[in-house]
């Protein structure tokens, strides 16, 4: 009798194991599907419009068949480019400065609360305020506040992931420099930081990611632009900007564009991403974790 | 060389509590010393205030006179000055994970500036040598992580750290608590030869270890330091009674 009973325990025991591993991949599926879903997509619409000219050429006037988003690229990095060099240092700036110098301060309460706001700030207001701050002082749209618009979207993102992962770093690290006789600021930087560093360059290619593809703080900033530019001063195209015009546009040729432009998007987001990624892995050493 | 060190009524708190109370005592120059107690009696909280390391918590507060050599070190210098002369080991092995074994080794040098890369290397080998870790790890210095060692290695990876700074004192927290038998005896060893050359302060839970490396040896309990004199007189023939108790495995 009790012989038996253990032999239905262990039965259900591993009937539960094998449920609980199924309910695990069913969920991994579901997450994984819609990002598989959408590039299989883009790609069944898209890769057809891909060519040569797509790279290299301009929009076309409506009317004449082919042009390219070759400005839009080129834009959409210029775009972001600014929009690092503002968002990456000051959101690692204030998360070293929450997580190490102000712990336990007013000041340190304030900015985390404030980066929090910021973050939930939909794009459409970011563009309307950066429209008001730099635009309408200006007298004209400039790629230089659609730069200033999307680093500030990304600051919060920086700066939360950047506190979040100095706060992992164990007690012990930092003990151990101090214990050697170095400077707290200089702990701080060389020691904390650095062995904090993988997963403050992951927030920063998220922040990164995310605002790749934002329209709506471009439309009252950047504006977008048909032709060539590179001038911070002037109006400048961008890859999300074309393709929302397009996008919107009766014709069937831009819509294809639209679509071509969509999985260059999303190809030069992921190149661009597992590039830092290679780049910052490759001086790892043996055994580091 | 090594030097004394010289504590005259030493209190220290956390907030509100008192966890030493007016400790005195003398710790000989270019010797072993071992501290003893019951977990809480404030052991570690004094090798703390010997490199002003209980400082790092915001809490903490100290009062009284800790000399080491000529040095007052509440009073003559900063807490990074003081640091670089007292080197630490800690109780867990805590080398930096992103360094290879050459930088942990390196990194107390090159963080306070130093950078001439020949002596380094000098350094940094008469260090390893010195932790008995130089033959293990000779051949990847630079390709491996001081993580990627064993538990007993990384001590002796933390104990060169230590030395390469050249420090004339070398607290030592519970060292080998975490690490298995062998390495345990290996990083006693080490203690014993390094103590012609440095004063060495350690904390143990281990009072076979204490007996073994220590020519003195002080009984903690609550906060106060209840007898300090030679470790064999405090094993064999003690003269108060709760050392007596605690050495025998009454409590504690």
């Amino acid at each position: 009798m009790k012989v038996e009973i253990n032999r239905l325990r262990s039965i259900l025991r591993e009937q539960t194991d094998r449920l609980v591993t199924g309910l695990a991949v069913l969920a991994t599926v579901l997450v994984v599907a819609p990002l598989v879903a959408i590039f299989v997509y883009l790609v069944f619409k898209g890769a057809s419009s891909l060519n040569l000219a797509f790279f290299t050429q301009i929009p076309k006037p409506v009317g004449e068949v082919g042009g390219g988003m070759a400005n839009a690229i080129v834009g959409s990095g210029i775009l972001l480019g600014i929009a690092s060099m503002i968002g990456i240092p000051m959101g690692i700036g204030g998360g070293i400065f929450l997580a190490e110098f102000g712990r336990g301060t007013k000041l340190a309460d304030a900015v985390r609360f404030t980066a929090d706001v910021l973050n939930g700030v939909p794009s459409i207001v970011m563009g309307i305020a950066i429209y008001a701050l730099i635009v309408v002082p200006q007298g004209h749209f400039s790629a230089f506040a659609g730069g200033v618009a999307l680093g500030i979207m990304m600051i919060p993102t920086v700066c939360r992931t950047t506190e979040e992962m100095l706060l992992m770093v164990p007690h012990a690290v930092r003990e151990a420099a101090l214990a050697l006789g170095v400077p707290n600021w200089r702990s701080v930087l060389a020691i904390t930081v650095k062995t904090a560093s993988p997963g403050i360059i992951t927030g920063c290619m998220l922040a990164f990611a995310r605002v790749a593809g934002e329209t709506a703080p471009l439309i009252f900033t950047a504006l977008g632009n048909t032709y060539w530019s590179t001038n911070l001063n002037h109006e400048i195209a961008a890859l999300p900007l074309q393709i929302w015009i397009y996008a919107q546009s009766p014709y069937d040729d831009w819509h294809r564009l639209a679509w071509a432009g969509a999985l260059v998007l999303i190809i030069l987001i992921v190149t661009a991403v597992s590039l830092v990624r290679y780049v910052t892995s490759r001086g790892v050493l043996k055994g580091a974790s | 060389m090594g030097v004394g060190i010289e504590v005259i009524n030493l209190n220290a708190w956390y907030g509100t509590n008192h966890s030493l109370q007016d400790i005195n005592l003398n710790i000989p120059g270019n010797h072993a010393t071992a501290l003893i107690g019951p977990s809480g009696c404030g052991k570690s909280t004094f090798v703390r205030c010997l490199n002003r390391m209980h400082e790092t918590n915001p809490i903490a507060r100290v009062t009284g006179t800790v000399r080491i050599g000529d040095l007052d070190i509440y009073q003559d210098c900063k807490p990074v000055e003081i640091r670089r002369r007292v080197g630490m080991v800690f109780q867990r092995p805590n080398p930096f994970p992103t360094m290879s074994i050459y930088d942990n080794v390196a990194a107390g040098l090159k963080l306070n500036g130093y950078s001439n890369h020949r002596a380094l290397d000098e350094i940094v080998e008469k260090s390893l040598k010195n932790s008995a870790l130089w033959d293990e790890v000779k051949d990847d210095l630079k390709k491996k992580s001081g993580a990627s060692l064993s538990g007993g290695q990384q001590q002796r990876l933390c104990i060169a750290r230590a030395l390469a700074v050249d420090p004339e004192v070398l607290l030592m927290d519970e060292p080998a608590s975490a690490l298995d038998p062998v390495s345990t005896s290996k990083i006693e060893d080490l203690i014993f030869q390094l103590k012609s050359q440095y004063t060495i302060v350690i904390v143990t839970h281990n009072m076979q270890q204490a007996a073994r490396v220590a020519e003195k040896t002080g009984f903690f309990l609550n906060g106060r330091m209840v007898e300090f004199d030679s470790t064999h007189k405090i094993f064999t023939n003690p003269s108060d009674k709760r050392t007596e108790d605690y050495i025998t495995g009454r409590f504690g």
